[in-house]
């Protein structure tokens, strides 16, 4: 058995769908070149200490990586209503396997647009040593993690005509408090975003502040979304797989 | 194969909820399938065929009883591979083409055939490369067909396979099917047409409302359900000048006269042979709904 080439194709496919490339890459990088080109010369974006460029660009990838995951595994909801999830029950695959290729197919779709965003961001003047950008990407990648168990969470109780509104709602909004379109001031808004996991993919900018990119309330936050989102996941995919 | 069914279904019952109660699906399935058998799930639409095989296939858990696949439990034959399955209904994952899907498919397999080798069997090596989306709706069964076959299973299962097909890929597809199974692979189809049963089976097991009705060589169960009624306008003629060659048994009212036979060919022949002055023939098959309702009725449900 070779589960790689299952893999293989199931990425390849993933980049053959030609919206799903123009959402995830395409949408991100324009709305960072609209948003970040005009304040490229601001040093500290509304008093957080951070540059424009980089707020924006770690903002943007946090938000089209979130949308590149989430959507990943929604896509399930797709070959759920349409019986290919039943075809795939009765082969050698295991559901964990199956799930891990949706996941690999999400990272992937998320490296492509961290790049596209890094090449921008340098274009408009983001200036990094070498060990910050890889400790920037690292939180980034292990940010994604409550994402990819959402998304697979999602795949399996939402109808197909859900996926759409409900991904794209549910990324405005956590990006919205995640601090993606400018940093949140202190209060009451400020608490809530510290408890979501967005807030924590857009935090991974502060790295260029020196300090540590994240407090132990972003690693905690992020665990605990990971765990509760994972069980929710395996609950939804048992319960769909009783009833069929 | 060393294990002598590969088959062994044992006093199966499954209900389903729905808002007006529970349904019973199965009520009491008993069915041993030997090695290298060609056997027909044949009832009509409901009778609870594609229930049985969802438990068969370990999709469904039966309320009791028991299944056995290849000498162990359902989910365990299909997570080795060993079971090819084509189910009623289902698309194809989409964004590739017929031969990546069926690249990708074999590769989850311990032994698959070789795809070409596939491709060439099921006669869609002209489709090969166009994407899936793409496809009509007879090509798209055959390619369903093709991956039930790739991984080159012991045991077939195929739900009602051929509803969605044109008469032309019927054909080819009953044809590929035969050629597979003379293989050695042991293969289970659902069907409710009496004819594939009979021209496609070596066995057929009769199910209707749940239960099996009957179960034999498929001859035998064609005498059982394939009689047909054969009306003419023919008056003065005594019944007993009417039991012809081919006619089991004969009616009348009035100056129409009904027979009853299993082989109509035979029937009409003789009667026109016979009685050249019959009128207004007229041909029904009692068809398998009318035949199951005889054949439960009979065994005093």
């Amino acid at each position: 058995m070779k589960t790689s080439t299952f893999i293989r194709y199931e990425l390849m496919r993933n980049f053959r769908n030609r919206r799903f490339f123009v959402f995830t890459v395409g949408f991100p990088l324009a709305l960072y070149l609209l948003i970040a080109a005009p304040n490229r010369h601001e040093e500290s974006l509304a008093g957080s200490g951070i540059p424009a460029p980089l707020y924006f660009m770690v903002g943007l990838a946090a938000l089209g990586t979130m949308n590149a995951i989430v959507g990943g595994g929604a896509r399930i909801a797709y070959e759920r209503v349409s019986g290919w999830t039943r075809q795939l029950r009765l082969t050698p695959l295991r559901p964990r396997a199956y799930f891990g290729t949706k996941v690999a197919a999400g990272y992937l779709s998320a490296s492509l647009t961290i790049a596209a965003l890094y090449t921008a961001g340098i274009v408009l003047g983001v200036h990094l040593s070498a060990g910050r950008w890889l400790e920037m990407t690292g939180l980034l990648l292990i940010g994604l993690l409550p994402f990819a168990a959402l998304g697979i969470f999602l795949g399996h109780v939402l109808g197909v005509e859900a996926v759409g509104p409900t991904v794209g709602g549910l990324g405005g909004l956590l990006g919205f408090l995640g601090g993606v379109w400018f940093p949140l001031g202190g209060g009451v808004m400020h608490d809530i975003a510290q408890a979501l996991p967005s807030f924590w993919l857009v935090q991974a900018s502060h790295v260029s502040l020196g300090g540590q990119g994240w407090s132990a309330t972003g690693w905690l936050v992020v665990t605990a979304w990971t765990v509760v989102l994972s069980v929710l996941a395996v609950y939804a995919y048992r319960r769909d797989t009783a009833r069929a | 194969m060393t294990q002598t069914t590969v088959v062994e279904i044992e006093g199966v019952q499954k209900s389903f909820r729905t808002p007006e109660g529970p349904v019973a699906a199965v009520r009491g399935v008993d069915l041993s399938i030997r090695p290298g058998e060609l056997v027909a799930l044949l009832g009509p639409n409901g009778a609870g065929k594609s229930t049985t095989i969802d438990m068969l296939l370990g999709l469904t858990r039966p309320d009791t009883g028991t299944v056995r696949v290849l000498g162990g439990q359902p989910l365990d034959a299909t997570s080795a591979g060993l079971v090819g399955v084509m189910l009623q209904t289902g698309s194809l994952l989409r964004d590739v083409s017929a031969r990546e899907l069926l690249t990708m498919m074999a590769s989850l397999y311990p032994a698959p055939l070789a795809v070409d080798e596939v491709l060439q069997l099921v006669g869609i090596e002209a489709i090969a490369d166009r994407r899936t989306q793409k496809l009509s709706g007879g090509e798209t069964q055959r390619v369903r067909f093709a991956l039930a076959l790739v991984s080159n299973p012991e045991l077939l299962v195929l739900d009602e396979p051929t509803v969605a097909m044109d008469v032309e890929s019927r054909h080819a597809f009953w044809t590929t099917m035969r050629q597979f199974a003379a293989r050695g692979t042991t293969v289970l189809f659902a069907t409710h047409h009496l004819e594939e049963a009979d021209a496609h089976a070596d066995r057929a097991v009769l199910v209707a409302e749940g239960r099996v009705v009957a179960d034999g060589p498929t001859n035998e169960i064609k005498a059982m359900v394939g009689r047909r009624t054969i009306r003419a306008t023919l008056a003065d003629v005594p019944l007993a000048a009417l039991l012809l060659p081919g006619v089991e048994s004969a009616d009348r009212h009035g100056d129409t006269v009904i027979l009853s036979s299993n082989d109509t060919d035979q029937a009409l022949r003789a009667l026109l042979d016979t009685f050249p002055q019959a009128r207004g023939i007229e041909l029904t098959g009692a068809g398998l709904e009318q035949a199951f309702l005889a054949l439960t009725g009979r065994t005093g449900r």
